[in-house]
């Protein structure tokens, strides 16, 4: 099987410098063939990897040891679902993944866009065989994930205990994900300004794959943060460790890169900014993969003997300077065709978003390359901890999370005071209630934690508003109920309302963050079986230890589970807890009260561990040695109770608010269910001229503005709506 | 005032404001930064109330806990040199001797003082096999 992964390699290696030449060939000569030529090329070059996976993949389920990978990573003992898991946890097989992944995601990008941009998809094409032959070149020189050795050993090494979580098991194949999609705007971006075509067409197809790329990478730093929340048993989801933040770089610039691109597609604006945001979350992504490989910078996910170093300074270098020189000497095609009316508008609102990720970027690449900047400066190697992070980063945070509810209400070009008070009044007023609460509730000693629940009753309040004010009037032009108008509503604006969920995501996100990080109460305890100790509000008492050894299933019978654990029993004032989620469980006999089994400790492990545990266990029941550690309480009492009623902002908004003089949308509604004979379009087209001024100003003050002309040349001109339809999320067909 | 100039003003404005947050980004980062130093590096340079980030290999058979304190001992990867050093707070669950860690340490007397909940172990590396000398200490 070995040398059919090799072969696999070699061939994919060919194929990839065929298609760089034909895709330049035919993007150069005018040579249509010879473009598709490239592009089937990135097709084979994904056939050819999903092979060698394959057989890397079959090689651990079969526990062929004679692959060196499989022997270092994986064993009998391991369970087939981490043995299947275990081909990305070796540095050799997570560039399999890596260059399969990159193979797959271009394929389909190159397929989706096979008509459109010919000549920008052939120059994006080569891009992305370069990249993908890099890694070929990686697996072939410095790491190949098919070295054998002869005769195999009996047993391989296993998988860490601390990987065998399941959330493991698809965090790499996200994260690199969102990494390889990454590099498709980056490409798509470099054959841009290569052809000399930056225009709307080319917006519109980097954002799906920035969409995708953005999802991808977000639930990778997600999954990374719930196993290390879980497994490693620090006590936090998030240190500021350097390969945390470099997947959170470019999931940074790929956010703003969201943004901006609107003002684009909406303005023809910022094309600059985007096209250079679009090569920095590409490139970050791949400094982001180098930082993880090479070993350079302290981190407590180093990997160890990592030898890829210089080919990625190479490759990064290479991507730099070559972005830098595209996007100078194609300053004039990028110029914008408009410019900032005001600064209060959704177009500075945005910019000022971008700043303030791209700031949170720039904080985090400093202090994250902060050792080798010291150590070029000055000859020492420091480094920045947690505490200098948190001074920028938590400002920064509470700026983003207030513009992101800003952004989404306020009106294009320029937004007016009526515009301001009609559409922030409401959210303020739900700020300060939030901010009255917290302090009844006694929080005012941590002020930056109430800053960030009062901005995020702010986006609550304004995204909430929208959801509400888009409800009503759907449901006086179609006399829908409310669920009904509300999913029409979402349905028919996917990407408006889609947005708006996205931001509701991100406030409860950042209250989690700001919760966690301001009220967490951690303590290590040692504790005698009987003995109790308080935990911020919380007593805990180790009512016994547990342990557990479950024999292997296995053929041969080479290894057994053990389980160690305790017993816990946690009250607070004299009532006690019930269990709650996450690895905890209730194992209440008849008749006994609540208790916690915490298994903080609890590790498979395969037979030489399990020997080695027996007798630990044994002597520390002999001794009476404290065996349980309990740590971690949420300082609850603390936490302000009446928080969430003031948190739970959709309903709390009065759908009441609109003045008298607005557009008094049930009236209407019912005006045309007692006209049954005429048709919706009939009846906006026999609205009165007053309505149809008040409608008008409705959508002004709601900061939507559809009315906002698309003179970038970049959309085609919509046609005009009346405002009732348009704030209902009726979205007229467009033609492409 | 005319648009250009309003816009020149604005750009002079904003570029003002990122050189002073960016000189404060710089200043403070090198002034909180702690010198990331192997053992045999933090015996020859250590200055007592000065932090330094340890970066080593815990020393097999030196790990002992007391009255909530974790003493325990760090050589350079290479082996060599070992500090002693004295820890109080949350200890990773990897935490094991033989294993590698990074520590923010304090020169008091002849031992070295952990700042609290500052003891990272790093991931058990996804890309070798653990060393052999490696046990579990809990």
């Amino acid at each position: 099987m070995a040398p059919l992964g090799r072969a696999c390699l070699l061939l994919a290696l060919a194929v990839c410098a065929y298609g760089i030449g034909a895709s330049l060939y035919g993007v150069r000569g005018g040579r249509a063939d010879f473009r598709d030529s490239g592009r089937r090329a990135m097709y084979a070059l994904a056939g050819i990897l999903a092979v060698a996976f394959a057989v890397l993949e079959v090689a651990f389920l079969r526990n062929d040891f004679t692959f060196n990978t499989v022997a270092d990573t994986s064993s009998r003992t391991t369970p087939a679902l981490y043995r299947a898991a275990a081909v990305w946890s070796s540095q050799e097989g997570s560039l399999l993944l890596w260059a399969l992944l990159l193979s797959l995601w271009s394929s389909l990008a190159l397929f989706l866009v096979r008509r459109r941009m010919r000549e920008v998809a052939a120059y994006a094409t080569a891009v992305l065989l370069g990249l993908a032959g890099f890694f070929v070149v990686l697996m072939l020189v410095y790491a190949t994930p098919f070295a054998t050795t002869h005769p195999a050993p009996a047993e391989g090494a296993g998988l860490d205990p601390l990987l065998r979580f399941p959330t493991m098991v698809i965090h790499p194949p996200m994260l690199y994900s969102g990494y390889t999609l990454c590099t498709i705007p980056l490409a798509f971006g470099i054959g841009a300004l290569l052809a000399r075509r930056v225009d709307a067409d080319w917006t519109r197809i980097i954002r799906r794959f920035a969409i995708a790329a953005w999802l991808l990478l977000g639930a990778g730093i997600v999954l990374g943060a719930r196993w290390s929340y879980a497994e490693l048993g620090w006590g936090g989801y998030w240190g500021w460790d350097a390969v945390e933040n470099a997947s959170l770089m470019p999931w940074l610039t790929g956010t703003a890169l969201l943004h901006s691109l609107m003002i684009q597609e909406k303005r023809g604006m910022l094309k600059v900014w985007n096209m250079s945001l679009v090569l920095a979350t590409g490139t970050l992504a791949v400094m982001g993969t180098f930082l993880v490989r090479s070993g350079i910078l302290n981190s407590i996910h180093a990997f160890g003997g990592a030898t890829l170093g210089v080919p990625f300074v190479v490759l990064i270098g290479v991507l730099i300077a070559s972005s830098i020189y595209l996007v100078v000497s194609r300053a004039k095609m990028l110029r914008s065709e408009h410019r900032l009316e005001s600064l209060l508008s959704r177009e500075s609102i945005f910019l000022a978003n971008n700043l303030v990720l791209v700031g949170l970027c720039f904080v985090i690449f400093w202090g994250t390359y902060f050792p080798l900047i010291s150590e070029a400066l000055s000859g020492r190697e420091s480094s920045v901890g947690p505490p200098w992070f948190d001074r920028y980063t938590v400002p920064l945070a509470l700026a983003l999370v207030l513009l992101s509810g800003i952004g989404p209400v306020i009106a294009w070009r320029r937004a007016t005071l009526a515009n301001a008070r009609r559409n922030f009044t409401g959210p303020a007023l739900l700020a300060l209630l939030a901010l009255g609460a917290l302090l009844v509730a006694g929080v005012q000693h941590k002020p930056l934690a109430l800053a960030m629940f009062c901005c995020a009753a702010f986006v609550l309040g304004c995204i909430g508003q929208e959801f509400v004010r888009g409800t009503r009037a759907r449901r006086a032009i179609a006399g829908e109920p409310v669920p009904v108008a509300l999913l029409a509503l979402v349905r028919r604006n996917r990407r408006r309302y889609g947005g708006y969920i996205v931001h509701i995501g991100m406030a409860v996100l950042f209250v989690g963050v700001a919760a966690s990080s301001s009220f967490q109460h951690a303590s290590e305890l040692g504790l005698s079986p009987g003995q109790s100790s308080r935990v911020g509000g919380y007593t805990v008492r180790y009512v016994r230890p547990t342990a557990t050894i479950t024999p292997r299933q296995d053929a041969a019978h080479t290894g057994s589970t053990l389980s160690l654990g305790a017993v816990l029993d946690v009250s607070k004032r004299g009532r006690r807890i019930r269990p709650g989620l996450g690895r905890t469980s209730d194992r209440r006999p008849a008749g006994q009260p609540h208790q916690h089994e915490r298994r903080p400790h609890a590790r498979r492990v395969d037979g030489d561990c399990a020997r080695h545990f027996q007798p630990l266990a044994a002597a520390d029941r002999e001794r009476g040695q404290p065996h349980a550690a309990a740590r971690r309480g949420a300082d609850r009492d603390r936490l302000p109770r009446p928080l969430l009623p003031a948190l739970a902002p959709a309903g709390t908004v009065s759908p009441h608010r609109l003045a008298a003089r607005d557009v008094d949308l049930d009236r209407r509604a019912d005006r045309l269910r007692r006209r049954p004979d005429r048709d919706l379009a009939g009846a906006q087209r026999s609205a009165s001229g007053r309505e149809r001024a008040l409608a008008r100003a409705a959508v002004g003050r709601a900061g939507t503005s559809l009315t906002a002309p698309s003179q970038g040349a970049s959309r085609p001109r919509r046609r005009s709506r009346t405002a009732p339809a348009a704030l209902a999320g009726d979205r007229p067909r467009q033609r492409r | 005032m005319n648009p250009a100039r309003k816009r020149v003003v604005r750009l002079i404005v904003a570029l003002s404001a990122a050189v002073v947050l960016a000189s404060a980004l710089i200043y403070t980062s090198f002034s909180a930064a702690s010198p990331a130093i192997s053992p045999s590096q933090l015996v020859r340079r250590a200055q007592p109330g000065r932090s330094y980030q340890l970066t080593g290999t815990v020393v097999s058979g030196s790990v002992h806990r007391q009255a909530g304190v974790l003493d325990f001992s760090v050589e350079d990867r290479a082996g060599g040199t070992k500090v002693p050093v004295s820890y109080t707070g949350t200890v990773p669950d990897p935490f094991r001797e033989g294993r590698e860690i990074i520590v923010t340490v304090q020169k008091r007397g002849a031992r070295y003082i952990g700042e609290r909940d500052s003891l990272i172990t790093k991931c058990p590396s996804k890309y070798k096999t653990a060393p052999a000398g490696e046990k579990q200490n809990y």
